[in-house]
């Protein structure tokens, strides 16, 4: 019943690459392609920023002689040397809180999580140190610094290394939460978390370390906070994702293009702010939502994504929204249970036609 | 010398289990290398303690810190005192600065006028003026809940606090943080943490920025220090460990300053500490570790010149333990059932206010009269302050929303009020890669 498709997260470029729309204003987007893995993409964000900027510092473990434990600060320590690129001892909350009070200061770190899980040592400061700052203190201390690392599921780490924290942080006022998808998302979005003056939750995705991917690249590329990117226009039905499942969401829409249903997929990009008048403009023209993420369902995302569409275009959906998440349990470590556990392709695929009456094949069309 | 602790012949009367300082001998002095008072690091750097108790089982917790110059100094005659008139006169205003702040606050916690959690300082205020005194304005002050004489000693005006603490849009921090949350760019002044622990690798990082200043961004002349201020509970925190780790091992220029005043709410240090010299947990981590009498400030203001020396130096953190005692409970609404009453006496027969009055009036530094004007002016600032509060207005409802982010939409925009990447000029860069 779940399939057998599994996904091979090495293959492929995108798909829609054709159909990008012109929604967000980015200037700096020339059309020359280039193709660059995300890994690639984000080394090269950290280094352009670092270079122009002598307050930008990365700090976290194995960053500096180990090359990044996900190879992302590959060459900076040789470029930048050792007090701009820290490896720090196994000490989350504490590096976490050195970093908070060098941004009181002034400086730009970039403190690095070897996963999101990790941050949870260090969560007093992300929240009561960092997020909460600059309100506290009426203006006076503004933290720019940048909290990055892989989130979310990696494939056969078990259940402390598998967790989503995309709502965790997005609930918290104070705090801006990225999540980007594609290399150029990865660039725009780090040049521009680094250069905020407010704290930013960075969430990268372990598995896409090594996916390839066609991006128009400028030297000093940034993209906007706050902006949710459509991937793919669609007249049918609207799928939002973050992450990882924007991949996902795009083969759904091919195979649901084969079946006569258009889909439009929305890359969320922001999860804090979130960009509700994208997804509202989106449902009121498709007037039916699947919202997807791959963090639980309980408060999660697609949660809020759901009350924000009823709150503000009700009267337009013709349907249920659809919430396709991660099973509600921790991760298991076997590896058909891990793949039932995460949304699959045939999930968002389902939830669509469901959205749109047509999960029984003799019902007339939407 | 008035404050030298021989007055104390017997010690109080604690429970059996106490390992207070006259219990176990003192042995590890680390600034007194033997040679100059200015030692070395290397010599800072011991792993064992050392043999030769040079102390005395009668002395309740002398000052073991202080160096063998300033011992000396203290047995010959008055002629070699420690502080100037103005010193003394000025540590004894800001001491009654705290102390008449904090009851004034308890004043109007009970008249209804301050609320929430409240956290007063009464007795403890020989470590704040001890240290605080000795800062630049430039220097960094962190510390927890307990922090309002840290805020008003640093220079925060007093009338600024009590409007903070009344909740007005006049505060420090326009009525947005509260008493836990005494912020002051100016001043640095960085807070002000709810949480025990949570301030201290924050100083940290503010010390690691002196440092980056002066390294990588090429300020020679930037040697601020960062002192962190937190309590005995603190101490078997975790994040306590982890900075004193990254200090000593980036050299980092930072003073940990326990106010060790042997209860956390309720919880008795003894009860809740395996080894409770918290002064010996520097050295096993590689920087000093000092323990000194918290209720005399001139005692404090001794070690605390080595401390803040060092790390203005670049020889790296220290630790000092401050053995004082809160007079009051642990906050406003703490009704302190189990603290022993003959152990609160013993203490307030040490008040740090009284001691440095006798030292003044003993040594002829000035008048009585004149610190009578003293505490006199100091009423009237506080009294001033408190119709300040009083009469400052309530921040405005436009005010709910405000600073949540620094760029005011949070939407990544720049202060002219467009999309930062819309801007043409900040694609142009000035990245070199």
């Amino acid at each position: 019943m779940w399939g057998t498709i599994r996904l091979n997260v090495c293959t492929g470029r995108s798909p829609a690459r054709g159909l990008l729309s012109g929604l967000s204003a980015f200037r700096g987007y020339s059309s020359s392609g280039k193709e660059m893995t995300v890994r690639d993409a984000l080394n090269s964000a950290l280094d352009e920023e670092m270079s122009a900027d002598p307050k930008v510092f990365l700090m976290g473990e194995e960053v500096g002689e180990y090359q990044g434990a996900y190879k992302i600060s590959k060459g900076l320590l040789e470029k930048y040397g050792p007090e701009r690129v820290i490896d720090t001892p196994i000490t989350e909350a504490g590096f976490t809180g050195i970093g908070v009070g060098a941004a009181y200061y002034g400086l730009k770190p970039v403190v690095e999580f070897m996963t999101f899980n990790f941050s949870m040592q260090a969560i007093d400061h992300i929240i009561n140190s960092a997020a909460k700052s600059n309100y506290m203190s009426a203006g006076q201390l503004s933290v720019p610094i940048v909290f990055r690392g892989p989130n979310g599921a990696a494939a056969g780490v078990g259940a402390q290394h598998s967790h989503c924290y995309a709502a965790w942080y997005a609930s918290c006022p104070g705090l801006k939460v990225l999540s980007p998808y594609s290399s150029e998302d990865a660039r725009g979005l780090l040049k521009a978390a680094i250069r905020d003056p407010d704290p930013v939750v960075f969430l990268e995705n372990e598995l896409f370390r090594s996916q390839f991917q066609q991006e128009a690249l400028d030297s000093s590329f940034c993209l906007p906070i706050g902006k949710a990117k459509i991937e793919r226009e669609g007249k049918d039905v609207t799928i939002t994702a973050f992450s990882k499942m924007v991949g996902y969401a795009l083969k759904a829409a091919e195979n649901l293009a084969k079946e006569g249903i258009s889909a439009e997929v929305i890359n969320l990009r922001s999860i804090r702010p979130l960009d509700r008048s994208t997804i509202n403009a989106s449902v009121r023209k498709t007037n039916r939502l699947v919202t997807v993420e791959e963090g639980f369902p309980q408060h999660g995302v697609g949660a809020e994504i759901c009350t924000s569409v009823i709150e503000d275009s009700f009267g337009y959906l013709d349907a249920p929204v659809e919430r396709i998440a991660g099973a509600d349990v921790p991760m298991p470590y076997a590896a058909n249970l891990e793949r039932l556990a995460v949304p699959q392709i045939e999930d968002i695929v389902r939830a669509a036609k469901r959205a749109c009456y047509r999960s029984v094949p003799l019902a007339a069309a939407a | 010398m008035s404050f030298s602790a021989t007055k104390f012949a017997q010690p109080p009367p604690f429970s059996s289990t106490t390992t207070r300082s006259n219990e176990k001998p003192l042995s590890f002095d680390p600034f007194k290398t033997g040679t100059s008072f200015l030692g070395s690091t290397r010599k800072l750097r011991f792993n064992s303690l050392c043999e030769n108790a040079q102390f005395k089982p009668h002395h309740r917790s002398a000052v073991v810190a202080v160096s063998e110059l300033v011992k000396e100094k203290k047995l010959k005659s008055n002629a070699n005192l420690l502080i100037t008139k103005e010193e003394g006169l000025e540590l004894y205003e800001d001491m009654v600065l705290g102390r008449a702040f904090e009851d004034m606050c308890a004043q109007m916690y009970y008249r209804g006028k301050m609320f929430g959690f409240v956290h007063l300082y009464n007795g403890q205020e020989a470590v704040s003026t001890g240290f605080i005194k000795l800062l630049k304005k430039e220097d960094s002050v962190i510390s927890t809940y307990r922090d309002h004489v840290h805020a008003v000693s640093k220079g925060v005006p007093a009338r600024a606090v009590m409007s903070e603490l009344f909740g007005k849009a006049t505060g420090c921090c326009r009525g947005q943080g509260g008493s836990m949350h005494m912020f002051s760019k100016e001043h640095n002044v960085l807070g002000g943490f709810a949480f025990i622990g949570e301030g201290i690798p924050v100083a940290t990082g503010a010390a690691f920025t002196s440092k980056y200043r002066r390294e990588v961004l090429k300020e020679e002349d930037c040697d601020h220090v960062t002192l962190a201020f937190f309590g005995d509970g603190t101490c078997n925190n975790g994040q306590f460990f982890e900075c004193l780790n990254m200090a000593a091992l980036w050299k980092l220029p930072i003073v940990f300053v326990v106010e060790n005043n042997l209860w956390a709410i309720g919880m008795s240090h003894l009860r809740a500490t395996s080894d409770p010299e918290i002064w010996k947990k520097g050295p096993a981590f590689g920087l000093p570790g000092v323990h000194v009498d918290g209720m005399d400030v001139l005692k404090v203001r001794e070690v605390a010149k080595e401390a803040i020396g060092r790390a203005r130096r670049g020889e790296g953190p220290t630790l000092v333990e401050c053995e004082t005692y809160r007079f009051r409970g642990h906050s406003l609404a703490d009704p302190d059932e189990l603290r022993d009453p003959a152990e609160k006496a013993h203490y307030a027969g040490r008040d740090p206010i009284t001691a440095l009055k006798k030292y003044i009036i003993e040594n002829k530094l000035a008048s009585e009269q004149e610190l009578k004007t003293i505490e006199k002016t100091i009423d009237e600032v506080v009294e001033e302050a408190v119709e300040f509060a009083d009469a400052s207005p309530q921040p405005h409802r436009s005010q709910l929303l405000e600073n949540v982010f620094a760029d005011p939409k949070g939407f990544g925009i720049g202060p002219d009020g467009q999309y930062r990447c819309e801007d043409p000029k900040f694609t142009e860069g000035t990245a070199h890669v």
